[in-house]
């Protein structure tokens, strides 16, 4: 005999099918996207994705099209953040060395944050290089970056080279940026 | 001087026009994806807690605090999902549920109308004329065929075992 089934147990079974459906799209859609690091580990550089982002100071903005044809270190900080703090004067060091004979920078985009707590903290470190405010976190969704701090090598051409997940050191720093400032590409 | 003070009165009497208290259960800790009263370690967190207090002892509202708040850290911040992409779902998903469950509930009150009616076929109401005694509906007489046979005679036995 053919079993009819209740109208209210199909939409039920549909409803649960449904939020579980929802539920899985969610938990994927929220990770982070790898495909920059994957790229990398093939050996390929891929285009950094453009940003224009306002000056942290408040004067005016600053894009990645106006860094074209100077190595660009980008690296995401929050003034809360420890390792962010331990880096920080490296990435002076580094950026004075760089951008002698302006062939390279490193600029700072601060996200997360406060922002009069981010100004204090680039005073603190006496900062010299550009630094940006990423107040709607959109830079880190387009690079793919999940925490503080994260810093992207882009060549002169405006590729990206190498990504750190986590705090620079000397050593990331010489073998990623240095080979860059004697290549014209 | 007098007429100043008089002013500022009741303009000190409604400060601090918020709280902590009242702020941090209507925003997030965008680090955490949290409500930020349930962040409680987080340094991104304290951060946050220390710019609303800032704000609450300068006197500023609860939606002038969220202003500042959006506007340092997005309009993610407001403890409320955004209006597209897979955030609509916060909104269209109650709504449906909403939706599903009315229906549910007048299909409900509907099959039971029915059952109601399908009774009162089956076993009318009392008519005016009926006797009823103390709240207690009179025995009605037997409907249908009487039962015959082996049925009839286990429904005598069943009888004479109780002393009616």
């Amino acid at each position: 005999m053919k079993r009819v089934r209740s109208p209210f147990a199909i939409a039920a079974v549909v409803g649960v099918a449904a939020l579980i459906g929802l539920l899985a799209y969610g938990l994927g859609s929220n990770r982070p996207d790898r495909g920059i690091e994957q790229a990398l580990a093939r050996g390929e550089r891929v285009g950094a994705p453009a940003f224009d982002l306002p000056r942290l100071s408040g004067g005016g903005r600053l894009s990645l099209a106006d860094l074209r044809g100077r190595v660009v270190v980008l690296n995401i900080w929050a003034s809360w953040c420890d390792p962010c703090r331990a880096e920080s004067p490296l990435l002076e060091r580094w950026h004075r060395r760089i951008s002698a004979g302006d062939k390279g920078t490193v600029v700072g985009v601060d996200v997360l944050d406060v922002s009069s707590d981010a100004r204090a903290f680039v005073r603190e470190f006496g900062l010299s290089y550009p630094q940006l405010r990423d107040k709607d976190d959109s830079l880190r969704s387009d690079y793919g970056a999940s925490g503080v701090p994260e810093t992207v090598v882009i060549d002169r051409r405006g590729r990206i080279v190498a990504i750190r997940r986590g705090p620079v050191d000397e050593a990331f720093m010489r073998e990623k940026v240095l080979p860059l400032l004697g290549s014209p590409g | 001087m007098l007429v100043l003070l008089a002013a500022a009165a009741p303009a000190a009497a409604a400060c601090p026009k918020t709280t902590l208290g009242d702020v941090e259960d209507e925003v997030m800790c965008p680090v955490c994806g949290t409500p930020l009263e349930l962040a409680t370690e987080a340094p991104q967190a304290q951060r946050e807690r220390e710019l609303i207090r800032r704000l609450v002892d300068r006197c500023r509202s609860k939606d002038e605090v969220k202003a500042v708040l959006a506007a340092e850290f997005g309009d993610e911040v407001l403890a409320l999902p955004g209006d597209d992409g897979f955030d609509l779902a916060a909104y269209l998903v109650p709504a449906l549920g909403i939706l599903l469950a009315g229906g549910a509930l007048g299909a409900s009150a509907l099959r039971w109308r029915r059952g109601q009616r399908c009774d009162w076929k089956r076993d009318p109401p009392l008519e005016e004329d009926e006797p009823e005694t103390a709240g207690v509906r009179a025995p009605r007489p037997p409907s249908g065929p009487a039962p015959g046979g082996a049925v009839a005679k286990r429904l005598e036995s069943d009888l004479d075992r109780y002393d009616l």
